[in-house]
Order: C-alpha cells, then sequence, then structure tokens
C-alpha cells in the first residue's frame, strides 16, 4: 500500500495542507481575492484537528491575532493580497523587532490600492522587503508551481520556527489559483523545525541569547515566565530600553541572524546555466513563461539559460553575482514595472549589461515576448 | 510542444464550465499525464462569458496558461463569440446545436452537439451539460481514459448526485460515438 498521494490542487489548497502538516494551529485573517481559499481551507480544516481559525475585521487585525497566536505558542498563519498587505505592514515590522515566528502569504494581485482584484502581478517584491519602516531583515520565498508552493510552505514555517521572525511566501494570482499534480509527502518524510524552548525553572530572559542558539529561546506567552512584549527597542528581559549601545547590539542581532545564515535560507534553481553566455532572472510565475522561452531561444542556437530566485529575500547574492561574471548581458523579467531589476543590478554592477522586461497590467507575460526580447538585447 | 494538447472550455457562468476542467485534468493525472487547469475570475464568474482552460501533456509544461487551443467547446452564443475564434486553425472548435458560427469564421473543424438538449432531455437536469461535454470531449479526444474520468468525476460532484453524473458522462460519450 505505498500508493503515492497524488492529488489535483490549486497552489493555495497546496499552501493550506503543508501549512497543516508544517504544524500550524491558528490562523487569522480577513479574506480577500486572490488568497480567498486559504481563509476558506483553514476555517474548514483547522478545527478537525483542534486547532483554531477565527476571521477578524480587518486586515490589521488579522495579523495582530496571528501574532498573538504564535506568542501563545501556536505555529500561526495569515493570508491576504496586496491591499492587505499594506495594511499588515505595521504588525510585520512588530513581528521583526519583538522576534515573532510567524507566516504572511501574500498572493499578490495587481496594484496599487485595490488596483486589479482578479489579475496576477509581482508587484510587491520590494514591499515585502521595505513595506515596513525602520531597518530589519525578513524572508521572502516566491514558488512557481503547486507542488513548490507546498514544499516553500513547509520552509517558511521552519525557517519563522529556526530565526524567530515573520517569513513571507510572496505568490502570485497564476499560481495560487491554477491547479496542478502535487504529490503530498508521508508526514515522516518532510523536515519540521519547532522554535526552541526553556525548560522548566530554567532562569529565562525572553531575548537574552545562549551560547549555541541562532535566537533567543521563546517561552509560550503564559506559560508562567516573567515575561514582556514591545515594539520598542528592549534588552533582555523585554522590557523597553533607551540605551543605544542596546539598540544597536539588539538590531544587528537581528539582521545578522538573517544575514548571516543566507546557506540555509537561500534557495535558487538554474536551467541551461551551465554554458550560457546570457542569462535571464525571473522568479514565481513568471519564471515559468522564462523557461518556455530559453527552450525556444535554445533551439535557435542562442545560448540563454534561466536563474530562478526561489528565495527573494535575502537576495541569492553569491549566486546572482557569479551569474553577471558569467554571462555578457542579463534580462530580469518580472509582472512589474522594474522592482528586482533594482537588486539585481545591485549585485551586478557593471559585470553584465542589465535589461528589463516587465509588465502590470493584470496580464501574464507571454513566452514570445520573452523570446522577442532576448533577440532585441542579447 | 507537440505533445501538448491546449482545452478552452466556454459557457455561462454557472455551467459549470471550471469543474469540467477541473475534471479532465484530474482524470489526465489519475493516467499519470501531466496537466495544468486555470480559470478566469472575475465579474464573469456570475453570468456573461466564463471560460476554464486545460494543458494535457506528456511532458512538463512550464507556461501554464493556453495560447491557442488545440480544441474549444462552447455552450452558448455569447461564449462562442468571445472565444470560439481563438482556436487554432488546424483546431476543432465544439459548439452546442442551437449557437449560430459567428460571421468571419474559417475554422475548417467544427462540430455542433446537442449538449444542452442531452442533458436537460436524456438525463433531466440542464445542470449536468458540463458532465455530458466532459464525456464528449474523453470519448472524442482519447485524451483520458475512460476509467480515470469516472473516478474524476464521482470524486468531485456533490454527495447524492453521483447516479445523474454518470450517467450524464455516458450520454457524453454516446454522443461522441454518434458523430464520430
Amino acid at each position: 500500500m505505498s500508493k503515492k498521494n497524488i492529488k489535483l490542487m490549486q497552489g493555495n489548497e497546496a499552501c493550506v495542507e503543508a501549512a497543516l502538516m508544517a504544524g500550524m494551529k491558528f490562523f487569522a485573517g480577513y479574506p480577500i481575492t486572490p488568497s480567498t481559499e486559504l481563509a476558506e481551507l483553514s476555517a474548514e480544516k483547522l478545527p478537525r484537528i483542534g486547532g483554531k481559525f477565527i476571521q477578524m475585521e480587518d486586515e490589521i487585525a488579522g495579523i495582530a491575532a496571528a501574532i498573538g497566536g504564535s506568542i501563545a505558542g501556536l505555529k500561526s498563519m495569515t493570508a491576504t493580497s496586496g491591499p492587505g498587505f499594506s495594511l499588515k505592514q505595521e504588525n510585520i515590522g512588530y513581528a521583526a523587532i519583538a522576534e515573532i515566528p510567524l507566516v504572511i502569504v501574500n498572493v499578490m494581485r495587481g496594484g496599487p490600492s485595490t488596483g486589479l482584484p482578479t489579475s496576477p502581478a509581482q508587484g510587491d517584491v520590494m514591499q515585502a522587503k521595505w513595506g515596513t519602516h525602520g531597518d530589519h531583515a525578513i524572508i521572502a520565498l516566491s514558488p512557481q508551481s503547486v507542488m513548490e508552493t507546498f514544499d516553500i510552505t513547509i520552509k517558511a514555517f521552519n525557517l519563522a520556527e529556526k530565526y524567530r521572525t515573520p517569513v513571507i511566501v510572496l505568490t502570485d494570482e497564476v499560481v495560487g489559483h491554477m491547479r496542478e499534480k502535487i504529490e503530498i509527502p508521508e508526514p515522516g518524510d518532510i523536515e519540521i523545525f519547532d522554535r526552541k524552548v526553556p525548560g522548566p525553572g530554567e532562569d529565562y530572559l525572553p531575548y537574552r541569547l545562549e551560547e549555541g542558539d541562532i535566537v533567543p529561546k521563546m517561552a509560550p506567552f503564559g506559560a508562567g515566565y516573567r515575561y514582556h512584549i514591545t515594539g520598542l527597542f528592549h534588552d533582555e528581559t523585554g522590557f523597553p530600553s533607551n540605551s543605544t549601545d542596546n539598540a544597536d547590539i539588539m538590531l544587528k542581532r537581528m539582521i545578522s541572524k538573517i544575514e548571516d545564515n543566507r546557506e540555509d535560507i537561500v534557495m535558487y534553481d538554474e536551467f541551461m546555466m551551465e554554458d550560457a553566455e546570457y542569462a535571464i532572472i525571473s522568479y514565481g510565475s513568471t519564471a515559468r513563461t522564462v523557461r518556455n522561452a530559453v527552450k525556444t531561444l535554445r533551439e535557435q542556437g542562442m545560448k540563454v539559460g534561466l536563474f530562478r530566485p526561489i528565495t527573494i529575500w535575502p537576495s541569492a547574492e553569491k549566486e546572482i553575482k557569479a551569474v553577471g561574471r558569467q554571462v555578457k548581458k542579463i534580462i530580469v523579467a518580472e509582472m512589474n514595472m522594474g522592482q528586482y531589476v533594482q537588486e539585481i543590478e545591485r549585485i551586478v554592477k557593471s559585470d553584465a549589461e542589465v535589461f528589463h522586461l516587465g509588465r502590470a497590467n493584470g496580464e501574464v507575460l507571454m513566452p514570445i515576448e520573452v523570446v522577442q526580447k532576448a533577440k532585441e538585447v542579447f | 510542444m507537440s505533445k501538448q494538447t491546449q482545452i478552452r472550455l466556454a459557457g455561462s457562468g454557472g455551467q459549470g464550465m471550471i469543474m469540467a476542467g477541473v475534471i479532465l485534468a484530474e482524470a489526465a493525472i489519475l493516467d499519470d499525464k501531466i496537466a495544468i487547469q486555470s480559470q478566469s475570475y472575475g465579474p464573469e464568474a456570475r453570468g456573461g462569458a466564463s471560460k476554464a482552460e486545460v494543458i494535457i501533456s506528456s511532458e512538463e509544461i512550464d507556461f501554464p496558461k493556453v495560447i491557442e487551443p488545440d480544441l474549444v467547446l462552447s455552450l452558448t452564443q455569447e461564449a462562442t463569440e468571445k472565444y470560439g475564434g481563438s482556436v487554432k486553425a488546424e483546431g476543432l472548435l465544439i459548439i452546442d446545436e442551437d449557437i449560430v458560427l459567428p460571421e468571419g469564421f474559417n475554422q475548417s473543424r467544427v462540430i455542433k452537439v446537442p449538449i444542452l438538449r442531452t442533458a436537460k432531455e436524456n438525463v433531466g437536469r440542464a445542470i449536468v451539460a458540463n458532465i455530458v461535454a466532459v464525456g464528449f470531449i474523453a470519448e472524442f479526444t482519447q485524451l483520458v481514459s475512460r476509467e480515470s474520468v469516472e473516478k474524476a468525476v464521482l470524486g468531485r460532484v456533490p454527495k447524492g448526485t453521483e447516479p445523474m453524473n454518470k450517467k450524464a458522462l455516458s450520454e457524453g460519450y454516446a454522443l461522441a460515438q454518434s458523430v464520430k
């Protein structure tokens, strides 16, 4: 009876399946197209496994409740799209400074504002990094398929727990809504990471980093430990501190816990890059358009390859730099007017010439457009 | 690329064209093929012309959307006018019997089939027209096995409606055999 568990599923459905397998016990949010299936399915499935779903009055309260759930010790998720992602920004910053593990799914649609509710876009890439104010590090992952949505969601929960940080699953309407084959692994076959908690009776300081740990241990709120959480800079006790020395230490630790662990966090994929003289960099559903175009260009004798960042933030700096050194020219293809191309230009510098191919009118990029752009600039 | 078949199913919102697309894609996966199903979301999801798309392939599908369908099936006049012309020149356009082919259509392969009437008269419910359409496509194209289509239909339709939908599927198969 080792029949594989193969299903036809939407990206959004796969995200919920993965979240449950990763240990999600709490979902709070406010439904918005094209992310609504995430709320619907969480509402249906969480109560059956002893979890909780709550629909809040708006997106702000949705993330606030999810933060609360996580502080209480439950793996928590919220999901949204463009306008709701804007509303969640303040609390993403709160989760970052208070170091609360949390998964935020943003199924990107056309913006700004209410924009194009039912159409795909990749216009929230920079917002995922800098949407909340102040210096901070963030993790954002972008899947190109239903199967990868599953894998990435598991990874998102693991990274959130491991690094005590909000993690953004940055998917788009195309991947969220399309149905595709998925093979759901056996629970025993996937690696699940749970946050480290203090032992009973331990002399506990909620923000004290102990030897051998990446982040301070996190006691579930209400479990008997003296505990304070604030969005203000705080010392090891969790109580506010105005000390500039303390702020310096804390901020650097919060950023370096992610930046220094790129090896563990950064995922990427390459297609026909071995002998490539030209590269196209693309992510999410657009990378599938590019993969198709790369095959066409190869048939026509052009040495073109695809580099696909799966981890958008922190960026695959080392690998992208290597691509820049390998090829003469790079096209960055994305469903926006020019966002991740700025990150690529920053990394590649003068090693390669960088071009942009993008659009934000709600239509996906077509393979023929990528082929034409490549022929024009390569 | 030639190993791909791109299908567009069109009708009015509520006719269950998305469900039909989901069933075809699921049947293909049960047959160990690769398939992707997508749809247009929006106001047309309630009335108006709506469409569902399926790609069935023997190899990995990169670009997930239908560009030039090999087959378009349309159940309404409005949907035919909107999506009928998208079928590729050597492709196949299947339309319900009462639809008047819009002027300027030069598709060489157009089949008129009484899908809605079959659902209404032979099964007794117009609502199963989508399942009749699934049976018709499955038999006519031989893209998916009957066993898998049946399994997909029974797995997706509401509880209690299985016998009616099974009948609708058989009617679709019979319809395809009669025009082949």
